[in-house]
């Protein structure tokens, strides 16, 4: 693959997941002032001293936006590796054993898959703790149901392959064949999920950040912000749109990436294109 | 009856055998309601795994033994776990889903109110949202590879990414309050008229729209392109049908069945949509009630939002499964 073979749609995607990463990376290099620092007073307009404005506190918009990238980057980050290493591990062992431990993995993934994601939060919210650790957990293993149900799909297609057949029959262990066999063959359309799931824990972490029941206060994270300056668009102040638009213009880039990812996989499996 | 018509010496065939379709939606309908039990067990366990206790929590500084002690009776804490979750159950299946928490007022009494509200709104957002979504994936299909397709495929990877609270409040900023042609907040209220009630509800109802719309009109998309690239398609243009009929004799019927499914999924989507988008239009449905009980750790009101909504996306699933089978002509004629 060369760089040029990616197209416009992708690299717009890539440099702006970069764009993001770097202002989470540098935040406190990049952000003009403090992250709960109130610097003036309450929903200035955007002007030159505060490029975006202020929010419902006075504190400036810009910093908290560049600050929350930080929080909302990496709690979303955590969630999905974690539910993807959970998913993966699992489907490939059920996919590898088949039998009784492949019917009780299943059936509790359908079990908890018939409960909305949403729905399903916000009652195990309801009773733990509220605390980063917990929401990254609740999210990650919610999430993993969906990483399972495909790991489960792409592991069966490989698992009835000759080589994992010659890899059995040469007496590998069920480690070996996981990671060695199975895992290579299915990186790529696993490598499209895991954006599809990064871009979903993002608008899933934001929407309970804006519920007020995700990242708790002071620390800025773009859904919380949403919440904070909700009063604001009566009067016609768009404070909350901007922390809005960053989640929303992040989570299209990652879709973008996404999209290139997946018409790649289906090409490279000689697939009709589109559909 | 038909027993008589089968050839001499066969065994008598099964009622299983003899409709198979009947006993495939009976399977349904029994998987659905066993799903709904484990979920029910789900929801109630997940309550009762509360870390430290409520009647504790709920004192605060003044939990001494004896209050602890009296709360717990009083919300009949101090009984097995068994016994009170068949009791719930058994409540909550005659509509009873015992009284708040927080403000001491019968559960299903409110739920009565705010769920019809929250239907309400997930019935106009469906009215509009299915046809629209149908007729687009028909364009996009019909333009496949062209540039109407290729807008509609950007405009929706955009769509799909929006959460639900960034499209209220554009929605909200733009027509209430620059153009001021739409109502904000969102209230609704017992003896408000119908056109009154549609005016009020216009805003969180395009939100709903907007939001499932990409979604079912992506896979829309998709369940047509793959019945139009398969070997029948392309017989029946060999064979020199036209386009229309080729698709109303031959791609209609096989895309009828995944076209429901994906409607059906939405229409489920669109309920868990309802939650966030009744919060940011201050709208009295039941999200905006279990949200605010999900704060106050309000349990019974959580469980019984919890169950009901995790009911009406059990039934809609089924009912997703029911009208594929249905749909199908290969489970309707058995062999």
């Amino acid at each position: 693959m060369r760089l040029r073979d990616i197209p416009i749609s992708a690299w717009i995607g890539i440099v702006g997941i970069a764009l993001a990463f770097i202002c989470a990376l540098f935040a406190p290099l990049l952000a003009p002032h403090g992250e709960s620092e109130i610097v003036a007073g309450v929903w200035e307009p955007m002007g030159d001293a505060y490029l975006l404005g202020t929010d419902n506190l006075g504190r400036d918009l810009l910093s908290r936006v560049i600050y929350g990238a930080r929080t909302t980057l990496f709690v979303a980050l955590a969630a999905t590796v974690i539910s993807f290493s959970l998913g993966i591990i699992l489907s490939f062992t059920a996919a590898v054993s088949r039998g009784l431990i492949d019917m009780g993995l299943s059936r509790f993934n359908d079990l908890m898959m018939s409960i909305p994601t949403l729905i399903f939060a916000l009652v195990v919210l309801a009773v733990l703790p509220q605390n980063l650790f917990v929401l990254i957990l609740v999210m990650a293993i919610l999430d993993s149901t969906r990483v399972y149900r495909l790991g489960r799909a792409v592991a069966l297609d490989v698992a009835v392959m000759e080589f994992v057949e010659a890899a059995r029959l040469r007496g590998e262990g069920r480690l070996w064949i996981i990671f060695r066999e199975i895992l290579p063959n299915t990186l790529s359309p696993l490598l499209a999920e895991f954006g599809l799931r990064f871009a979903f824990s993002i608008l899933f972490l934001s929407t309970l950040s804006f519920l007020g029941l995700g990242i708790q206060p002071p620390a800025a994270d773009w859904g919380g912000m949403v919440k904070d300056n909700k009063d604001g668009i009566i009067f016609g102040i768009p404070a909350a749109l901007i922390p809005g638009g960053a989640i929303a213009a992040l989570a299209i880039c990652v879709n973008l990436v996404v999209d290139w990812l997946l018409k790649r996989t289906s090409s490279l499996k000689g697939g009709r294109g589109d559909a | 009856m038909a027993i008589t018509s089968e050839p001499s010496g066969a065994p008598p065939r099964r009622w299983r055998e003899r409709f198979p379709l009947l006993a495939l939606i009976l399977q349904r309908l029994g998987l659905s309601a066993l799903l709904l039990l484990a979920v029910s067990v789900l929801i109630f366990a997940g309550v009762e795994a509360l870390p430290g206790d409520f009647a504790t929590t709920y004192l605060g500084q003044s939990a001494t033994p004896q209050a602890v002690a009296n709360i717990r009776s009083e919300l009949g804490l101090d009984r097995p776990v068994t016994t009170r979750y068949f009791e719930w159950l058994g409540n909550a299946l005659q509509g009873d889903f015992g009284t708040s928490w927080a403000s001491r007022n019968s559960v299903s009494e409110q739920i009565g109110n705010r769920l019809g509200n929250s239907l309400f709104l997930a019935f106009f957002a469906a009215l509009i949202s299915v046809p629209l979504a149908i007729l687009l994936g028909l364009l996009a299909v019909h333009y496949r590879n062209r540039l109407p397709d290729k807008i509609i495929n950007v405009i929706s990877l955009a769509a799909i990414s929006l959460p639900e609270f960034f499209i209220g409040y554009l929605l909200i900023l733009y027509f209430a309050v620059n153009f001021g042609i739409a109502t904000f907040p969102a209230t609704v209220f017992e003896g408000m008229g119908f056109v009154e009630r549609l005016k009020a509800i216009a805003l969180p109802t395009a939100t709903l729209v907007l939001v499932v719309l990409a979604h079912m009109m992506r896979m829309t998309r998709a369940a047509i392109l793959s019945v139009m690239s398969s070997a029948y398609m392309e017989t029946a243009e060999l064979k020199g049908l036209g386009a229309f009929r080729a698709i109303v004799k031959h791609a209609a019927p096989n895309a009828i069945a995944p076209i429901v499914n994906v409607v059906a999924l939405n229409l489920a989507y669109l309920v868990v949509g309802v939650v966030v988008v009744e919060v940011v239009f201050v709208y009295p449905g039941m999200g905006q009630y279990m949200v605010d009980a999900v704060t106050v750790r309000d349990m019974p009101v959580v469980q019984a939002c919890g169950l009901i909504f995790a009911a009406i996306y059990i039934l809609l699933n089924m009912a997703a499964d029911i009208l594929a089978i249905v749909a199908n002509p290969r489970l309707r004629h058995p062999r």
